[in-house]
């Protein structure tokens, strides 16, 4: 029981971290019809901006977190939406699904050559020390990842409800053009959602990095953990995305412990397949009505 | 009046093909003969793409499966034309399989669906140890004999595997002229129409996945023969997503387009080779840039070159793939 609950929390501790990947993807599409198949690499770049402010500049870990979150914002932010969404959404969806193919390709690529192939280390907020609450193990790192994760969450949920700024990009998402006719500074909106993806992003980038190691290889998983998340909660819904992540999380981690290692992969997206099937509109998720 | 003119110069195109080898070394052939089974996968890939409108990310999937099955039966005595029929059909009924649940919802599905079943089959591949021999693959593929000659010889496969891509290409041409394939036309151009003219657009839309799925399947039967060699590796999520790309560069649906992607993909990093590992972010950059000015890809880039030397308007159906990415662009008539 306790390996259990062990597990359980190191897989919400996992699944928080996803569920920010994913809620940058899901508000991207809401905001802006845009896919983003780039988004993996997207949580694997801001990490090797913070082990270049870490490394080659000395700075100490948390300068190096916000300069990460900061580049982020300014590349995957303002370059990716001036440079790459805002002249290809013209084109239509499919092309700029496919330019954002090539960004992934082109970052995953950029970094292999630029900075390194190899995986590099990368320390946690908090020590690696395990402690013992009421007979259950838990690693103080985790509880640190947990907690950010979770603060991130709720700030940006107080930001999109509490905020005149957040209720007018939700405005944004659900009808643009009465949006707009309402005052709504409609392209500003669009442009604060890209900021908020690259923070999300850059924010899951540090968390994720001491587990899983700073490999220009991790977007695809952590990508297609995203993708899983977001469509399993509600393609449509930013709580749907937090609770999809969080439940990949565990199922994830339950799955290597009971299931089988090599396939712990094949277990979300067993999953994936089965709400596609049965719940198309996720778990939280509301159908989309759809006007010819 | 223009068909004709496009078969004489398909036929031409092939008498050329036949001969180029004989100038090469055996590597020239190999890269050759690669870049055509690339090129029958990309077909699927452009059926899916370009005429149905759909996004397929387990193209080199397909290919693994082909591939695997090939392999496997030909080690254990069955023919190399069963196996190859096999391996078709065993894509074919994946196809149907995973694109059924996919097609029934919204658009975008079917791309979230291949990219979890891609994984799914790699890790298959490399799991199945007794099966696919995991990451240390199957070795020893034999080329096959063709009434008593031997396809050992790179020219001679090079000719086999020219022979069987001319029989497909010619059966998606045929395809797409038919009845079954001008209703294509009519759901890229206007669904919405279509659909109320009485297309079945989801059956239409899962049969030509199935089939472009099925070219991935015959394309991974003539790989290994080829490099006699197979492991999981091609067969992952990064290739699939190449699939996709080298189709679009090409001009995703011209039918000529999946045969320049895959040259630019397959022939085009031999002549780079100085660029080497720049190779893939070149051609990142070049894909970005083509669908900011070109959706159409290079085939369209051609026919607009073209028509302009001519100073003549573009013919109807010489930018098609613009046409149809605009089409896919807009939201589909069922949710």
């Amino acid at each position: 029981m306790a390996d259990f609950l062990q597990l359980v929390i190191a897989g919400v501790a996992t699944g928080a971290i996803y569920a920010l990947a994913a809620i940058g993807f899901t508000l991207l599409w809401q905001t802006s019809q845009t896919i983003n198949f780039a988004q993996g690499e997207f949580v694997m770049l801001p990490a090797f901006f913070a082990l270049v402010g870490m490394k080659t500049l000395g700075l100490p870990v948390s300068v190096s977190a916000l300069l990460a979150i900061t580049l982020a914002m300014l590349l995957l932010g303002v370059v990716f939406k001036k440079a790459i969404v805002d002249p290809l959404i013209r084109q239509g969806v499919i092309p700029l699904v496919i330019s954002t193919i090539a960004v992934g390709l082109l970052l995953k690529e950029g970094i292999k050559e630029v900075y390194s192939a190899e995986a590099q280390p990368f320390p946690t907020l908090l020590p690696d020390r395990i402690i013992e609450i009421v007979g259950v193990r838990i690693s103080l790192a985790q509880l640190g990842v947990l907690a950010v994760a979770v603060a991130t969450i709720v700030a940006l949920q107080w930001f999109l409800a509490g905020t005149r700024t957040g209720r007018q990009m939700q405005a944004t998402a659900q009808n643009p053009t009465v949006a707009r006719i309402l005052g709504v500074p409609v392209e500003r909106m669009v442009l604060y959602t890209f900021l908020i993806n690259a923070a999300l992003a850059a924010i899951a980038s540090i968390l994720i990095s001491p587990i899983y190691l700073v490999k220009f290889s991790n977007g695809e998983i952590l990508g297609l953990t995203a993708f899983v998340a977001a469509i399993v909660g509600g393609f449509n819904q930013v709580r749907g995305a937090i609770a999809g992540g969080l439940l990949v999380g565990v199922i994830d981690n339950l799955a290597a412990a009971y299931v089988s290692a090599s396939y712990r992969q094949a277990v979300p997206l067993a999953l994936l397949v089965l709400v596609i099937l049965f719940r198309p509109q996720g778990l939280l998720g509301r159908r989309e009505e759809r006007t010819v | 009046m223009r068909s004709r003119w496009l078969l004489l110069l398909l036929l031409a195109a092939i008498v050329v093909l036949a001969l180029v080898p004989l100038g090469l070394q055996r590597y020239g052939t190999y890269i050759l003969t690669l870049w055509l089974v690339t090129a029958v996968a990309a077909l699927g890939v452009n059926l899916i793409v370009g005429y149905a409108g759909q996004e397929t990310l387990a193209q080199a999937a397909f290919l693994g499966i082909g591939a695997y099955t090939t392999a496997l039966l030909t080690q254990a005595g069955v023919p190399f034309g069963f196996a190859f029929l096999v391996s078709g059909l065993a894509s074919f009924a994946v196809g149907l399989v995973i694109g059924f649940p996919a097609l029934r919802v919204q658009k975008h599905y079917l791309a979230f669906v291949t990219l979890a079943f891609s994984v799914f089959v790699w890790l298959v591949f490399r799991n199945e140890e007794w099966l696919t021999g995991g990451v240390m693959g199957i070795m020893g593929i034999k080329r096959p004999v063709l009434a008593g000659i031997s396809l050992r010889p790179a020219l001679h496969f090079y000719w086999f595997v020219l022979a069987i891509s001319t029989v497909l290409t010619f059966a998606m041409w045929w395809l797409l002229r038919s009845p079954w394939g001008r209703a294509f036309t009519a759901l890229r151009e206007n669904p919405i129409r279509a659909e109320s003219l009485g297309i079945d657009v989801r059956r239409y839309t899962l049969l030509a996945f199935a089939i472009g799925s099925a070219y991935g399947g015959f394309a991974g039967s003539l790989y290994a023969p080829l490099v006699e060699f197979i492991d999981p590796a091609p067969f992952a999520l990064g290739p699939s997503f190449l699939f996709l790309l080298m189709v679009v560069v090409g001009g995703a649906g011209s039918f000529f387009g999946p045969f320049i992607g895959a040259a630019v993909a397959v022939l085009l990093p031999e002549w780079l080779r100085f660029a080497q590992s720049y190779y893939l972010i070149i051609y990142a950059l070049l894909v970005i840039v083509l669908m900011a000015f070109c959706p159409s890809g290079i085939a369209g880039l051609a026919a607009r070159l073209a028509s302009r030397l001519r100073k003549a308007p573009v013919p109807a159906d010489a930018k098609p793939g613009r046409a149809n990415l605009g089409a896919a662009a807009k939201p589909e008539a069922r949710a």
